[in-house]
């Protein structure tokens, strides 16, 4: 077991957090959906047509390039509805349930990569390099499970997790019989979870310390030519349960927060279900427009109120999406309701940069040039110049973005650079672009 | 506010595309954004941001850089009522520098600012915010008998040569405003240095103005220094006195209580890079110590100590506001150190040991300019061959 101590990122200290650990029942979703752009790197083709009975746990798509990999249907069922978009792009599968518990049995004596792929647990897993669904071939060298959340207002994962933690020892041996090397786990001192039978790494430190690629980067970087595995802790419970009762369980707590929530809470609830079920009454009530987003603030899905809970998220921020209309002058201002984690607004002197803040959508600027030096450096507690990375990725300079590392990254860790860039760059984005051309590239 | 809300709102038509106005577009996007903070929110990515932008950023520079401003004002007056041997209270002094500075000021901005609408609107690009330092820096660091054709001259040269054509703010290479006093300095030498070049004599828009008295020399200390004969530097300027700033100099460098303030502003709010700005001093005192001990009077600068060759001349105001431009500096932190301390070295190495040049502190800038992306080149390598080496070892 190793302490690790990071210096570099920053706690957000946003408002509307939850203050009682009591978990709501959620009212009936309608309806329950996927939304395959949760899959980086799948390509949905239907198993299934509108109007067949699905089980919980049963195929509703596989991978185009792979049949094997399948996502499957958090309840049981009739399919309702596939949403398409442009050029037939499928953008959600909805399922209407039948209310009853109905579940798909795996053979737990299976080949477990077999199980996995099966049971629609293998698409939740993620792999370093790219940042996308694994290959049903690759052998990891590693796994990592993160055992916590340090984005701003994320749920505590072992209070999501409850009961379900009993199953991380069967997780973690499942897991070690796909890979060559370790299963770790990374988590805040205060947990505990010595008895998993994973090596574990404890982590001291702001937001991003939750992030998989920290964790990683910070105990065994990836190398070119290496792939690694990362999962949460509550998905590696889900697989533990899996191998324990022959079933898949989609149920999940949800916390619902952000300053747009009256009594921000945590929910019980399962997967894909409508966002109106988790959030009905629930949002503060003035005039002022709310943005919905699936996941927090830094990382999650703009959504609406008929959206979905989308799959990788256990979490609902609501923010306001614009606190002040037309700001006469805002970058003249000496508010201290100004926030900033710079030294730039008066913020820092009158209650500090660590009070609670209402913080809005806006962009608070245009985007500009990279001018000041550091400022994402600040942000990414792993050995990468990440303004170099990211110029060479803009770049598209195949060479120098492997040299400095992309295999190592994932949007998600550039996005508190993001909040804090100070030239307003949409460096997720930028990644994610880097990450897909280079994969179409490599492969 | 809501009724300037409403006429900006009435006349954005006019310069959309289409409207009579639409060449001014990117002139009515700037004011907008000027006064409105723009009501935009985030489509992909985050979707919260920090409040600080480029605007921001921006004008806390110009705000570090008034107390240089307000005492270069003051100083100028001081030097034409000393120069004409009148007496005059603070605030004539004031009044006079003030008026003598306004006309550069105006010309700086007016051309940097105007070459840069005409660039945005060309690229149909949000005009960017860079120039509203260098406007102020250019009337600090020009000779204020400079005539205003030059500086304008030389403004525009900068700002088209050094900037645009590289891609504007953020892509330069080399530091805007001392382009443009490297241009004026190699195009019209003879405005740019000797004694008449500081201290302004004649009247500003009709006020003030006389003859010199006998005995007064309008020569910055490190103009003495260069002409010093013999063994002891026979120097009027105390480094008190230097120190203070009530000495001939360009505009904004001859007071270090004020440049001192400006650097405060900047390293508290955390926008300069404290490890140039202190590795630009360390690389001064280290040099200037050397030649020190090895003083020499074929080379009369030499003969000043260490912490006289700080105060003197541009130095220190190099340190403080061009030596941390991050644009056109080191931008990892190990370079940021090595660019910093190298300034330092060769500004004292130039000043002391080049007789053309009695000040080295804008060459030196400008020189590690061009050598800052090999220091960052070399700083990056390292990090890649630790990656290939670890990569290696598996």
């Amino acid at each position: 077991m190793a302490l690790i101590k990071l210096r570099k990122g920053f706690d957000l200290n946003l408002k509307g957090k939850i203050t009682q650990d009591e978990v709501l029942e959620s009212q009936q979703s309608e309806n329950y959906a996927i939304v395959p752009d949760d899959f980086t790197g799948i390509i949905p083709r239907m198993e299934k047509k509108e109007g067949d009975t699905v089980l919980a746990g049963e195929a509703l798509y596989h991978d185009k390039n792979d049949e094997h990999i399948k996502v499957t249907s958090p309840v049981s069922g009739t399919l309702k509805q596939v949403v398409r978009g442009n050029r037939r792009k499928i953008m959600a599968v909805v399922i209407e349930p039948n209310g009853n518990e109905a579940s798909k049995e795996f053979d737990t004596r299976d080949n477990p990569r077999t199980v996995l792929l099966e049971s629609g647990l293998w698409a939740m897993l993620r792999q370093r390099p790219y940042d996308i669904v694994p290959n049903a071939e690759t052998r990891p060298r590693d796994i990592f499970i993160t055992a916590f959340d340090s984005a701003p207002l994320a749920p505590s994962l072992s209070l999501v997790m409850g009961d379900n933690q009993q199953y991380l020892k069967k997780a973690v041996e499942v897991l070690s019989t796909i890979t060559d090397g370790k299963v770790y786990i990374g988590c805040r001192p205060e947990s505990s979870l010595d008895d998993t039978g994973a090596e574990v790494n404890t982590f001291v430190g702001p937001h991003p310390a939750g992030n998989a690629g920290v964790q990683v980067a910070n105990v065994k970087p990836v190398n070119k030519g290496e792939v690694v595995w990362t999962l949460d802790v509550v998905t590696a419970a889900r697989i533990g349960k899996l191998f324990e009762t022959g079933k898949v369980d989609y149920s999940t707590i949800v916390a619902v927060n952000g300053p747009g929530v009256a009594n921000p809470c945590y929910i019980k609830a399962t997967m894909g279900c409508s966002l109106k079920s988790l959030l009905d009454g629930k949002l503060v009530d003035n005039d002022k427009p709310k943005r919905i987003i699936g996941g927090n603030v830094l990382t999650g899905v703009q959504e609406t109120l008929d959206g979905y809970l989308h799959a990788p998220y256990r979490h609902v921020t609501v923010i306001n999406e614009i606190n002040k209309q037309d700001e006469f002058m805002g970058w003249a201002s000496l508010s201290p309701n100004k926030y900033s984690i710079y030294r730039v607004f008066t913020n820092w002197i009158i209650g500090g940069r660590h009070k609670e803040v209402d913080l809005d959508a806006k962009l608070n600027g245009g985007e500009r040039a990279i001018v000041l030096s550091g400022e994402y450096d600040k942000m990414l507690p792993m050995d990468i110049y990440a303004e170099f990375l990211i110029k060479a990725i803009i770049a598209f300079d195949i060479d120098k973005m492997e040299q400095l590392g992309i295999y190592e990254v994932a949007p998600e860790d550039f996005a508190l650079a993001e909040f804090a860039d100070t030239s307003k760059l949409e460096l997720q984005r930028i990644v994610r672009e880097g990450l897909d051309k280079m994969r179409a590239e490599m492969c | 506010m809501k009724s300037l809300r409403k006429f900006m709102d009435k006349i954005k038509p006019h310069f959309q595309e289409g409207g009579k106005l639409s060449k001014l577009e990117s002139v009515y996007d700037g004011m907008e954004t000027f006064l409105f903070t723009p009501n935009t929110t985030s489509r992909s990515g985050v979707h919260i941001h920090d409040s600080n932008d480029m605007k921001r950023t921006m004008i806390t520079v110009v705000v570090a850089l008034l107390p240089c401003l307000l005492f270069a004002m003051y100083n100028i007056g001081f030097q034409h009522f000393k120069a004409i041997g009148a007496d005059a209270t603070f605030w004539q002094m004031f009044l006079f520098g003030l008026l003598a500075m306004l006309p550069v000021i105006v010309v700086s901005y007016a051309v940097g600012l105007g070459i840069e609408f005409i660039g945005a609107q060309i690229h149909h690009k949000e005009i960017q915010e860079g120039f509203l330092v260098t406007g102020i820096l250019i009337p600090l660091i020009v000779p204020i008998n400079t005539p205003l054709w030059m500086t304008a001259v030389a403004t525009a040269f900068a700002v088209i040569f050094a900037k645009e054509i590289f891609g504007g703010t953020g892509m330069n290479i080399f530091n805007v405003a001392l382009i443009t006093r490297a241009f004026l300095f190699f195009a019209y030498p003879s405005k740019m240095s000797g004694d008449a070049a500081f201290v302004k004599v004649d009247s500003a828009f009709g006020y003030g103005g006389g003859n010199v008295v006998d005995g007064f020399s309008g020569a910055t200390p490190l103009g003495e220094v260069a002409i010093n004969v013999g063994d002891k530097l026979n120097l009027d300027t105390t480094t008190v006195d230097a120190f203070i700033g009530l000495i001939p100099g360009s505009p904004g460098e001859t007071s270090m209580i004020a440049i001192l303030i400006g650097a405060a502003i900047l390293l508290i709010t955390g926008i300069a890079s404290w490890r140039v700005m202190a590795s630009v001093f360390i690389g001064g005192l280290a040099m200037g110590a050397l030649a020190h001990a090895f003083a020499t009077p074929t080379y009369p600068a030499s003969m000043l100590d260490p912490l006289a060759q700080l105060c003197f001349g541009g130095f220190a105001f190099a340190a403080v506001f061009m030596a941390t431009d991050p644009v056109t500096g080191a931008r990892t932190k190990i370079g940021q150190y090595i660019y910093g301390f190298l300034i330092g070295v060769f500004a004292i190495l130039i000043r002391v040991y080049n007789g053309g040049y009695p000040e080295g502190a804008m060459l030196a800038v400008l020189l590690m300019n061009a050598f800052a992306p090999l220091i960052d080149y070399c700083v990056v390598q390292a990090n890649i061959n630790r990656r290939l080496k670890r990569a290696k070892a598996q």
